[in-house]
């Protein structure tokens, strides 16, 4: 039955009037207008909806709104810091690691995740860990290569 | 799709036009749509078209001649933006920047004060949609000239302006400059405000690709901080005020009938709509999960007749030949004594585009406007005035960058599905297919037989070559290779499956059987694969890539460890030139193959966008990847068994090899478009490499969805 949540996410709290059994992503796409996560398939396989809980990658879609609650959810609309894109979304501009960008928000908010425990991954824990989202496009290596670079530069001082 | 019977269709242009019957026919009449909506404008159209008339998707305007105008392409703005309209889409091919290069280049204004409209019918001139590689050789061009002849008027204005000889005005920067009066004006100041209402002439001089300064060189995509940052509205992020959710209840198998409803539990679910009207049953309500609720309550029973099953697809295809040819007739000359013979299969395989197929659609009075992913906007803004008996006047589509397509968005099945709702409810209504249901309710690339028949002299030379594909498509059918008796044929059968374009469409099979082949061939006259290839090539590009590609490679190799194989393949089609070099590397215990690398060389003529063009190669090889090893559409009795990533495999990152590109940039050829040709050279190259590492020939896409069989 639908209850009153408080969400906080990207910083924001939001007063949600939503089943608790509904997903983070409808919420976040319908109440909330964040429509950078992206439905890919609904059962966990493609990553397009992935968003940080508590910086950890998250399938949103798999993910019901009420276990989120006092929780600190990022989507892609909350990387990005007044204005200055995170090395992550610089990278991926820089490398065009994107075709239909379709899977892009989901691919840098795994990416996110794993910089956030792993500075200086190499390739294979980048393969790893995004191995779970699914471009159809077939940007892989230049989304590699993205994420090399914004470790690159992470680790030069920015954030 | 009404019946297993449809026309066959001719060898080319093969499948970019869909030629299903239509999914939907409504009961609702022109009288009820009319009662609807109460004005009385429809009575201004006199035209009715008989339902069923018109076959899906359509595009009745073939022949429709491209406005002359410059105005109807190009606006220059009193702010100094240059609008350009153009009836291209944008599926992450990266045109919008590639036509922005064209534009840039020829008008002398910097990119970033370029604006493209695309796939807009009301805003944009007619197009066919964005298909068959087509974009770099029409459009890119077409943009071109108005822009030359933009830049011409905008002379002409500033020669009568400054009252100063024409011949010495220079365009640069968005600005027309006489050196000698030194008069200098931009353009938007020549304008003011007016359309640039002169004809394109037919024929005016451009740039010479050696001189481009903006095109021929790589530049960052357009739009691109939209797209990391989530700010882009994709067709299914699109929202209207009011707007409702939309589901639809889909029919057991295909080409069911319904024969009993019983909605009564969502009929009482507070805001819930149910619409039905025939076979079409669908749910309204303020979210996706509500109307997803809504619609899983409704009981429904269909009745549906008994059809082929995956696992007998290819003796139903053989057994079920539409207009049989006289297949070995077309040659006077004997079959030589010597042929050697081969069948090639293909499976069927989806799309899968990461988004859905989605559509928003409002009514107002009699003005129906859908937002929605499609390859050819104008197609279905046929498709819904034809469904729904109004005017393509009163029909507006709009074509929001989308998320992807690769050929399964030439329809518009969730556009029709949206309106339908949307008039019943009166309010804007959104559907966006599942991921099952877009696995199952698109349509998929033809599966095919192919039968080779060869026969090879004592120099190594191809004497005789019979060649026949059933169902999947004439594309890329006709060998490059030099033959003294070729027989080459399509043969259109009845299949079991919706089917239409795909990326590259049958030129994929038809280049994994040749290709497969010809290394067939090469082995039997202890031949290297490559220099077989090269007694028997004709075409100096062929070659060209051929080589660029084995020298990159290093081929020939020598084996360094158990297991490593090498192959090679290549070929010609929509004016692109490709050879891939593939690495395998297979683990004889378990049978697991693994891509290790892939170097493809291509040639499409001058190169627009060279990092636009490697993505598209990459691309390419990443996505026959999948359709090479484990990509299969599993379907038995009407039904769809592996709707779902979890079940239909697709290639991943720790499938990914290590790729390499080699670009032939041939700036005295035109541009052709790239965007499917280098997907030919993949699986014929991969399954020659696995057959050089373990001398099992595999003849059938995909070739390893289980590993392989080495026992």
């Amino acid at each position: 039955m639908a209850k009153i949540f408080s969400l906080l996410v990207n910083g924001t709290k939001h007063s949600i009037d939503a089943d608790s059994q509904s997903s983070l992503l409808s919420v976040l796409r319908e109440q909330l207008d964040l429509t950078g996560t992206k439905y890919g398939c609904g059962e966990g396989q493609c990553g397009a909806c992935t968003v940080l809980i508590d910086n950890i990658p998250q399938r949103s879609c798999l993910t019901p709104v009420g276990d989120v609650e006092g929780k600190n959810v990022t989507t892609i609309e909350g990387l990005a810091q007044n204005d200055r894109l995170h090395p992550l979304q610089e990278a991926f501009l820089a490398e065009e690691a994107m075709q239909c960008a379709y899977c892009t928000p989901g691919m840098i908010m795994s990416a996110a995740g794993l910089l956030r425990t792993e500075a200086n991954p190499s390739t294979e824990k980048i393969i790893n860990a995004l191995n779970g989202n699914i471009c159809r496009c077939g940007t892989h290596p230049r989304i590699v290569a993205a994420v090399q670079r914004a470790a690159k530069v992470m680790k030069g001082g920015a954030r | 799709m009404n019946s297993l019977s449809r026309t066959p269709l001719p060898v080319e242009p093969e499948r970019y036009e869909f030629h299903e019957a239509r999914a939907y026919v409504f009961e609702l009449t022109r009288r009820d749509l009319f009662k609807f909506l109460g004005a009385g404008a429809l009575i201004l159209c006199a035209e009715t078209r008989p339902l069923g008339a018109q076959e899906s998707g359509r595009g009745q305007r073939r022949g429709e001649d491209l406005p002359k105008e410059i105005g109807a392409w190009l606006h220059i703005g009193e702010d100094g933006v240059v609008t350009v309209f153009t009836g291209k889409v944008e599926v992450g091919q990266n045109i919008r920047t590639s036509l922005t290069q064209a534009v840039a280049e020829e008008l002398f204004v910097p990119p970033d004060q370029i604006k493209l409209v695309m796939g807009d019918t009301l805003l944009t001139p007619f197009d066919m949609g964005t298909f068959g590689s087509r974009t770099t050789p029409t459009m890119n061009l077409q943009l071109r000239r108005v822009s030359a002849a933009a830049v011409d008027m905008l002379k002409d204005l500033a020669a009568q302006t400054w009252n100063v000889p024409r011949e010495h005005l220079v365009a640069a920067n968005g600005k027309i400059s006489d050196p000698l009066s030194k008069n200098s004006a931009p353009y938007r100041d020549l304008l003011k405000g007016r359309e640039l209402a002169q004809l394109i002439p037919d024929q005016d001089p451009l740039i010479p690709a050696t001189e481009w300064k903006v095109a021929g060189k790589p530049l960052q995509r357009i739009d691109g901080r939209a797209f990391v940052t989530g700010a882009h509205k994709y067709p299914s992020d699109q929202k209207r005020p009011g707007m409702l959710y939309g589901k639809i209840v889909r029919p057991s198998k295909f080409q069911a009938t319904l024969s009993s409803v019983d909605a009564s539990v969502a009929e009482k679910i507070p805001g819930v709509t149910v619409v039905h009207d025939g076979n079409f049953i669908g749910v309204t309500a303020s979210s996706e999960e509500l109307a997803t609720r809504a619609a899983a309550s409704i009981k429904t029973e269909w009745t549906a007749a008994a059809q082929p099953s995956g696992s007998n697809l290819f003796e139903y295809l053989r057994n079920n030949l539409e207009k049989p040819e006289k297949i070995a007739a077309a040659s006077s000359s004997p079959m030589p004594s010597n042929v050697v013979q081969a069948t090639y299969t293909v499976s069927y395989i989806a799309h899968a585009p990461l988004e859905p197929r989605a559509a928003l659609a409002e009514w107002s009075g009699d003005k129906l406007t859908v937002w929605t992913g499609t390859q050819r906007p104008f197609g279905v803004r046929e498709e819904l005035a034809s469904v729904f008996h109004i005017p393509v006047e009163s029909v507006h589509v709009l074509m929001p960058d989308t998320g992807s397509a690769y050929g399964g968005k030439h329809t518009g099945e969730t556009a029709i599905e949206a309106a339908r709702l949307a008039h019943a409810t009166k309010k804007p209504v959104k559907v966006v297919w599942t991921r099952k249901e877009e696995f199952t309710w698109a349509y998929f690339r033809p599966a095919g037989i192919i039968d080779i028949r060869a026969s090879v002299d004592s120099n190594g030379r191809v004497e005789y070559w019979e060649f026949t594909n059933f169902n999947s498509g004439g594309s890329g059918l006709t060998t490059p290779y030099a033959a003294e008796v070729r027989n080459e044929h399509f043969q259109p059968t009845k299949y079991p499956l919706r089917q239409g374009s795909y990326r590259g469409l049958a030129a994929t099979a038809n280049h994994f059987a040749r290709e497969s082949f010809m290394d067939e061939l090469a082995h039997q006259t202890r031949l290297d694969p490559l220099e077989f290839r090269f007694r028997n090539l004709k075409e100096d590009r062929l070659r060209a890539v051929f080589e660029a590609a084995a020298k990159k490679f290093g081929w020939p190799r020598s084996k360094k460890s158990l297991g490593q194989g090498f192959g090679i393949a290549g070929g010609v089609e929509k004016g692109g030139y490709v050879a891939t070099c593939a690495e395998v590397a297979v683990e004889r215990a378990t049978g697991a193959v693994r891509v290790v690398r892939i170097v493809t060389a291509f040639e499409c003529g001058a190169i627009v966008n060279p990092d636009g063009l490697r993505n598209q190669v990459e691309g390419s090889n990443i996505m026959g990847l999948g359709g090479a090893l484990f990509e299969t559409v599993e379907f038995e009795d009407g039904r769809i068994l592996n709707g779902a990533f979890s079940k239909y495999r697709v290639p991943r990152f720790k499938d990914v090899p290590v790729i390499e590109t080699v670009l032939l940039n041939r700036k005295d050829l035109p541009s052709a478009g790239a965007g499917e040709t280098p997907i030919v050279g993949v699986a014929p190259a991969i399954g020659n490499a696995i057959f050089d590492a373990t001398g099992v020939r595999l003849r059938s896409l995909p070739m390893v969805p289980n590993g392989l069989n080495l026992s």
